[in-house]
């Protein structure tokens, strides 16, 4: 068989429903068995695009992603995709056609060290030199994306490898000597985590985005219930828990709630639960969480201790590790005092905005929220729609919010709703973005229309690179320096797409464009006209400790 | 402070570059670094002296070591009676005058002249790093010209 058919074949053994890739000259031999492969094959205008959507599709659904792209600036578009996927610990699996071996180091045309570029971007990667490591390369890449703390695998397959002959052998099993995560964790740590759990007074669970990849929300319910402790959660957590649960307090961090950033700072023992403490939430970090205790759950042992001192270390995938706590655990803890002094902050510094002139961005994620019931996937860009997004939907499910989290991509939200959507066709799926973002990856709306993908997206258009532009008020003077931008107009241009647009400028007209453009079966490009300077609050500045917000009710 | 470390990797290409990567994009520092084949050629040595200020850094630089695929094991020797050697290259001025000198400390180090010119003279010399330091500021007064060193081997 030759190498292009035994990659076909292998994706198939791996049960991929899906590719997103583009052609290119050194991939030539795998499209020619694309051609009739039964793999559902989506052409993104852009390869970054399809690094996305390979994402938005692993974030939905839980599978890996694929991505496949050509040699040189093929496979050079796709890095931002694979960067924005390893910071988030996406699993993905991107191929890459790569020059003949004998060219290789050549400066051939589109050649570029691919492995070399990508090898601080992914959790492996192969370059495949012989036909005959092909299949066996293609399992492990899939194992690595998938097992242990997720993240991008890069196969770079040269076109010759592509060509050549061998007996196509489907390895049973994968065996990798230093490779062999930790799911359980150590019985006597869980003891003294019960312990101290127990005696702990003003307890806070705070859950990152590792409750959603190993799918233990119920486990993580179950916990807060039974111990009675308060969760907040990360913005890459968010959905990990009810928002809509008594015991829930929303993000925490830099554009987190009052009342979360008030329970961490006085709590008495911090439980994190597959979170990495990062800049963004813990804020200045001598003075995060002064009085607390600190356990940290996570299938990644570097996570743990990397920015924070931990009492009780735990190292094991999450689910299976609040399975062990649970049973470990008696009684409800005594937190009803506790219970009630958050419950103060709930009350005295909710998240709220005032009504302005032109329509509030906080109002329109409440209507998205009210029309979809929870039930949507809302994916966002990067910026205030980001933090609006976060903050004003209430999420209810895992794996209902898509956001760039680590990396913070600008030009995400599109493309990886996309894949959402192609992942999760029954679900109403939403992309918040901006008007400076929309613009990263506004290519895709061809791709959209032609394969039929029916994401809304909610443009909140304020003529800013509005995070920057907030940041520029507030510490450097009102000097807009480069962050007022243009753009189309974007009801013409989704026209010319052949999709829909939609332009909303007063606050009225917003649940009909909502309602109107769920009822479209086409893609839809509502174009929010929102208040200008509107800013994201509350906000902690860069280095200040996290209960030292500013701006807004806080 | 420094430290002594091995790894133990898969005999691959690219591999080093992964260490060495690593180590930059992480912005650690390594003061030395030694690879070699092992008695199972699926296998390569790497022994390493790092630069950490604290316990919590070189922690992170062995969890990070640990987290790619194609490392198999780790060992600190930092706390751990173990045996370390280093080869040194050194050119040294070298003449009649000074030859029973040079001679004399050469054997008190257990190194040795293995060629010589009629002005420098190559040494050897082996040891471990106090035992080199020594070595060096001995021959220090007749112009040390050049240096190699292989950098540290540890192993326990």
């Amino acid at each position: 068989m030759k190498g292009a058919n035994i990659l076909i074949e292998s994706l198939l053994k791996e049960k991929v429903e899906v590719v997103f890739g583009y052609p290119g000259g050194s991939v030539l031999p795998i499209f020619d068995c694309l051609y009739d492969a039964p793999l559902r094959f989506i052409l993104p205008r852009h390869e970054q695009a399809a690094a996305h959507m390979a994402d938005g599709y692993a974030r939905a659904t839980g599978k890996v992603g694929v991505c496949l792209a050509t040699s040189g600036p093929g496979a050079t578009n796709l890095t931002t995709g694979i960067a924005t996927a390893y910071m988030d610990s996406i699993p993905m699996v991107a191929i890459t056609g790569q020059v003949k071996t004998s060219l290789i180091g050549n400066d051939a045309f589109q050649e570029a060290d691919v492995t070399g570029i990508t090898r601080s971007i992914t959790k492996h990667n192969y370059l495949v030199k012989d036909v005959r490591d092909l299949a066996r390369t293609i399992k492990e890449a899939f194992h690595i994306a998938y097992s242990g703390r997720p993240g991008p695998v890069l196969v770079d397959i040269p076109v010759d490898v592509q060509q050549q002959d061998t007996e196509f052998v489907w390895p049973e099993e994968v065996v990798i000597r230093g490779y062999k995560p930790t799911y359980f964790g150590h019985p006597g740590q869980i003891k003294k985590c019960a312990k101290i759990i127990s005696s702990a007074k003003k307890p806070v669970i705070y859950a990152g985005g590792g409750v959603i990849i190993s799918g233990a929300s119920k486990e993580l319910k179950e916990l807060a219930e039974k111990i009675q402790a308060p969760v907040t959660m990360t913005l890459m957590g968010l959905g990990g828990f009810p928002s809509t649960h008594g015991l829930c307090l929303g993000m925490l961090g830099m554009h987190g709630t009052a009342y979360a950033n008030h329970a961490i700072m006085e709590s008495d023992l911090i439980i994190a639960i597959g979170a990495r403490f990062d800049d963004r939430v813990t804020g200045r970090i001598d003075a995060f969480a002064p009085n607390a205790k600190i356990i940290h759950i996570d299938i990644d042992p570097s996570s743990i201790s990397k920015n924070v001192r931990v009492d009780i270390p735990i190292v094991g995938d999450v689910k299976h590790v609040l399975g062990q706590l649970l049973e470990e655990i008696k009684g409800p803890s005594e937190t009803a005092a506790w219970i009630k002094i958050v419950e103060g902050w709930k009350k005295k510094y909710p998240l709220a905005y005032k009504d302005k002139k032109r329509i509030s961005p906080q109002y329109i994620m409440e209507e998205i929220y009210e029309l979809t019931k929870g039930d949507a996937v809302i994916a966002t860009e990067v910026g205030q729609n980001q933090m609006w997004a976060a903050q004003w939907y209430k999420y209810t499910h895992p794996r209902s919010f898509i956001s760039s989290g680590g990396l913070g991509t600008m030009g995400f939200g599109f493309p990886a709703a996309m894949g959402a959507k192609v992942g999760c066709p029954d679900k109403q799926v939403f992309d918040i973005a901006g008007d400076g973002s929309i613009q990263m990856n506004i290519q895709e709306l061809a791709t959209c229309v032609c394969n039929k993908i029916n994401v809304k997206v909610a443009i909140l258009n304020n003529g800013y690179l509005g995070m920057v532009r907030q940041w520029q008020e507030l510490f450097y003077k009102k000097r807009y320096s480069h962050t007022c931008i243009s753009g189309p107009d974007f009801v013409k241009l989704a026209e010319s797409y052949g999709a829909c647009g939609i332009r909303v400028t007063k606050k009225e007209e917003v649940r009909k464009a909502l309602e109107k453009a769920i009822s479209i079966d086409n893609v839809v490009f509502i174009d929010f006209h929102i208040e200008q300077e509107e800013n994201v609050f509350p906000m902690v500045p860069a280095g200040e400790a996290i209960n030292r917000m500013i701006g807004g009710m806080a | 402070m420094r430290h002594t470390i091995s790894v133990t990797v898969e005999n691959k290409p690219g591999v080093l570059a992964r260490v060495a990567g690593l180590f930059s994009a992480r912005g650690y520092n390594i003061a030395s670094l030694a690879v070699s084949e092992t008695l199972d050629p699926t296998i390569s040595y790497m022994t390493m002296v790092v630069e950490a200020q604290d316990e919590r850094i070189l922690e992170q630089i062995k969890k990070q070591l640990n987290k790619l695929i194609d490392v198999i094991t780790i060992t600190d020797f930092t706390k751990k009676e173990h045996v370390d050697r280093e080869l040194v290259l050194l050119k040294v001025n070298y003449s009649l005058k000074d030859k029973a000198k040079i001679e004399s400390i050469l054997e008190k180090h257990a190194a040795k002249i293995v060629s010589h010119k009629a002005d420098t003279a190559i040494i050897e010399a082996m040891g471990n790093q106090d035992q080199i330091k020594q070595l060096l500021s001995s021959l220090q007064q007749f112009g040390i010209q050049e240096m190699v060193r292989t950098g540290k081997l540890a192993i326990a």
